[in-house]
């Protein structure tokens, strides 16, 4: 045993560690797809799916069984290259982003120095996802879905990183576990509310979710970008809205509610409880709110979220200048 | 005799009609003939050449007649009870309507085979359009001046002409239907889209244009219902709605059904307005017969029609919350649909279809507790509406998609043939059920709620109001039901009453004909209208003193609601587009026909 030098032995538990987060994070994006369906189901006085295995708990092994083996279709007239090479981004940028995130004081991928500016990086990568295959799919509904995609992220992805300087300012590093530790006595929720307020909107609007899915807009578009995918080219799209959503809501609580931290509970506990009431929250929306026109989302970002957030940032700065001065 | 059901006599002894009198002092000799009928209007046959004259003059007269609410053509040629008409081989008839005054009139136009064209009237009544595209469709009359007569229910493929009397109804009389391959690139190439034959840019400033196809299969085109849209972005410069893929020849399949055995075709007219649709036609076929119902004939008829009113308009809600983005309204209304579908099982044993309605009654009297299932569902509905409204209907961002989008003022409405609901969210006033009451509305005590702005969110408020409003109707009819029979006692009543049948032969004689020949009613023409579910449907029904009728038309009020479309939609952008649509509440069933 002479190769498992402790060095050696904290890369494979890294690497281990790396393997489960990676894993947790496509399944549970995949276990929300059933838990949206009940729940919706919940809300709207019907069952959702209940009939396969017990309370409906194999839907998800019937529905990965299904799209697995359904016929994986490209379109003749697709630009077949970006056509494949668009739900691959779409699942990866957001699965790389699950990297930065301190799950635990002794879990995470990566203790990276700059990992907030990583996470807006991969969401900038992402919108090439939406539009390569809106592009790709040769088709008009997909186009139009791919350009409200591309003009809605970026919009609200000006925002969103400045909805979070706030916080940075006030922690005085990027790094993702300073944060946590930054907020030992306060979680930022209190201080940085109206960075909370601007960071969901924006979240919602990256992850194209209800009532921000324009790009996908059923009654209007009928799926929008990915409406020429089929099987498990589909599947990624799908799984990766919904890997976004769970990035996003680790993401608000890592930022805004002190991750891992809290009193009685082991802390991974505290960071699985903070998540899912935020998945349950983009579900909520969905399910009550009727969607806005497009225009009217844009104006709302540029008009109303990004003079907030420059407020916000102000005062931040000032109240911290305040303190150093004093 | 109550207002819905006059007579022969009483049409043939009405008063000189001022109107008719004005057109013979103007047009002289232009009117040849005034006809006899029981459409309850003055039906006037015009001269061709002098029918633009005629048409315009009845618009412009103060108060006069701005809607064209009907459009078609009768193939005369196998008819052998005339009684004095002109002679014609095909007629093509005008129904114009005058709001102000509440009455219409008829003109009708005779053709002879060889020369079977008429002045296009697209310039005095702009929604002329589609129904002349029809008529061309159906019977092969040529309009002259008509700015694009192309088929508009058949495929553009087709030769022939349906509705005419040579044409086979039945499939068995054609050859074996086939599709090649050679046939079916032919029939796609065909519904090619091509810009400029409709007068269309395909590109502006150096930009394209995008045709988008919406439909005929889209979520929310609601059915078989294409739309070509013009795109610049997001705005539509313009649209083209294509119709026909619902098409099943109801008209002609009345031609060759008994009076009787046509009644199920007639629910799948509207098919979201269930007995609603059996109404218009058994009234229209009791004015043939001469028959008058008995008053708790009439209250039944009224309580099932209005209860598929609100079923109906459930539908609409959902759907056009749908639309809008809001995805749980829709199961919430289904709720409620599946609460008035139990009550509609109960009485008449079916839930979407019923055919409930009978010449001269109802199919069965109301079961053993009915009015207890009744008031269930009365006492249950209006708490959910409110629901409604505060979540939807009060929420910003449903407002803010609804209000001033597709806004048309009650001119436009009149000039497009818009009717029912569509109508008076424009704050027009007319209601058949108050200005015409038919069926005993007449007895009853509601509203008729109004709008303002004539916009998406118009349309949805309102449909919610008519609910309550059918709910109180009904509530009435639950408290003050009138004894007696459900069928009225007429030779004609077809079935005749099977109580009856048991134990007098006399009946059971009446009974085997009625069922295996069909009544025989006297050769006359008829019309009745009613307030359904989408605005006024109308049935116009000829009689050549046969078992069948010779020609039933089938006015239906989604029909111009769709035609409508493109004058509104022209610098709105697609979600608006979406609203739209959603907010008209068409069937395609009720389109096509």
């Amino acid at each position: 045993m002479s190769w498992l030098t402790p060095q050696v032995a904290a890369t494979l538990i890294a690497i281990a560690q790396a393997i489960v987060i990676l894993l947790a994070a496509v399944l549970i994006g995949a276990v929300m797809t059933v838990v949206e369906r009940r729940l919706l189901g919940l809300w709207q006085d019907r069952y959702g799916p209940n009939r396969v295995g017990p309370f409906g708990s194999l839907q998800l092994v019937a529905d990965m069984i299904k799209i697995f083996f359904k016929e994986d279709w490209i379109p003749p007239f697709a630009d077949r290259r970006l056509f494949v090479l668009a739900p691959s981004i779409a699942m990866a940028s957001l699965l790389l982003s699950f990297m930065i995130i301190p799950i635990t004081p002794g879990w995470g991928v990566a203790d990276l120095y700059i990992g907030l500016l990583f996470f807006f990086a991969m969401a900038g990568i992402n919108v090439y996802a939406v539009l390569f295959g809106g592009w790709a799919s040769g088709n008009k509904y997909a186009l139009i879905g791919a350009m409200r995609a591309s003009a809605q992220t970026l919009s609200y992805e000006v925002f969103m990183g400045l909805a979070l300087m706030g916080v940075v300012a006030t922690t005085g590093s990027f790094n993702m576990r300073d944060i946590v530790a930054a907020q030992a006595d306060l979680w930022f929720i209190v201080p940085q509310f109206f960075g909370f307020c601007t960071f969901l909107i924006a979240g919602i609007a990256v992850t194209h979710r209800h009532p921000f899915d324009q790009p996908e807009a059923e009654q209007e578009l009928a799926d929008g970008y990915h409406v020429e995918y089929s099987s498990m080219k589909f599947g990624m799209f799908f799984i990766g809205e919904y890997v976004g959503m769970v990035l996003v809501s680790a993401l608000i609580v890592t930022l805004f509610f002190g991750g891992w931290q809290g009193p009685w509970l082991p802390p991974i506990l505290w960071f699985a409880i903070k998540t899912g009431v935020f998945l349950v929250l983009f579900i909520l929306l969905r399910a009550s709110l009727p969607r806005p026109r497009y225009d009217r989302v844009m104006s709302f970002g540029w008009r109303i979220c990004l003079p907030l957030t420059l407020i916000n940032l102000l005062v931040t700065g000032a109240v911290i200048l305040l303190n150093t001065s004093a | 005799m109550s207002v819905g059901t006059p007579t022969l006599e009483a049409a043939a002894k009405r008063a000189p009609d001022d109107i008719v009198e004005a057109l013979r002092q103007q047009f002289g000799d232009a009117i040849t003939c005034e006809q006899a009928s029981l459409t309850g209007m003055p039906v006037l046959w015009v001269a061709r050449d002098k029918l633009l004259k005629v048409m315009g003059y009845l618009r412009d007269l103060s108060d006069g007649f701005r809607m064209l609410f009907d459009l078609s053509c009768i193939d005369e040629r196998l008819r052998s009870h005339r009684r004095g008409l002109p002679d014609a081989d095909f007629t093509v008839f005008y129904h114009l309507l005058s709001i102000n005054r509440n009455r219409d009139i008829m003109l009708k136009v005779g053709l002879a085979e060889s020369d079977a064209s008429l002045p296009s009237c697209t310039a005095v009544y702009v929604n002329a359009n589609w129904y002349e595209r029809e008529v061309w469709d159906m019977f092969g009359v040529e309009f002259r001046g008509h700015p694009r007569l192309a088929r508009i229910l058949m495929p553009p493929t087709w030769s022939g002409h349906p509705l005419r009397k040579d044409y086979p109804a039945r499939a068995t009389e054609f050859d074996p239907y086939t599709l090649t391959v050679a046939g079916q690139n032919t029939e796609q190439q065909a519904l090619k889209f091509d810009p400029e034959s409709w007068g269309m840019q395909r590109e502006r400033d150096g930009s394209e244009f995008m045709f988008l196809n919406l439909g005929p299969n889209h979520p929310s085109a609601h059915g078989a219902f294409r739309l070509v849209l013009q795109l610049d972005g997001e705005e539509v410069i313009d649209c083209v709605p294509d119709i026909g893929y619902h098409h099943r020849g109801a008209e002609k399949m009345a031609e060759r059904q008994s009076w009787h055995s046509f009644i199920p075709y007639t629910d799948r007219i509207d098919y979201t307005g269930g007995v609603m649709n059996n109404l218009p036609y058994v009234l229209a076929v009791e004015k043939l017969a001469g028959i008058q119902v008995p008053a708790r004939v009439e209250t039944i008829r009224v309580m099932m029609a209005e209860l598929f009113r609100i079923s109906s308009h459930l539908l609409f809600l959902g759907t056009y919350l749908q639309d809008l983005g809001a995805m749980t309204p829709v199961f919430f209304t289904f709720t409620d649909r599946q609460k008035a579908y139990e009550v509609i099982e109960g009485i008449t044993g079916f839930r979407m279809h019923p055919a409930w309605y009978r010449i001269g009654g109802v199919m069965q009297d109301l079961p053993r507790g009915w009015d207890r299932l009744m008031q269930g569902f009365l006492d249950w509905m209006p708490a959910r509406l409110r629901e409604y409204e505060k979540a939807m209907m009060e929420n910003a961002i449903v407002k803010e998609r609804t209000k001033h989008i597709a806004a048309f003022t009650t001119d436009d409405a009149l000039t497009w043939g818009v009717t029912g609901p569509n109508l008076r969210a424009t704050g027009c006033d007319f209601d058949l059920r108050k200005k015409r009451p038919y069926s005993g509305y007449q007895n009853f005590d509601f509203e008729v709620p109004l709008g303002h702005n004539g916009d998406v969110f118009d349309r949805g408020q309102l449909r919610i109001d008519e609910m309550r409003q059918s709910l109180r109707i009904i509530q009435q009819c639950v408290n003050n039901m009138p004894a007696g029979d459900y069928k009225a006692d007429h030779p004609l009543t077809t079935p005749p009453p099977r109580e009856r049948m048991l134990q007098h032969i006399e009946t059971l004689i009446t009974h085997f004909l009625q069922v295996s020949w069909g009544p025989v009613l006297k050769s006359n023409e008829s019309m009745q209208m009613i307030e359904a579910t989408k605005g006024i449907n109308s049935y116009y029904l000829t009689s050549d003193g046969n078992t069948m009728s010779y020609r039933t038309r089938i006015r239906t009020p989604s029909f111009p609601h769709l035609q409508q479309i493109p004058s509104l939609m022209r610098g709105g952008f697609v979600p608006d587009l979406i609203a739209h649509l959603g907010s008209i509440d068409f069937v395609m069933a009720d389109v096509d026909r």
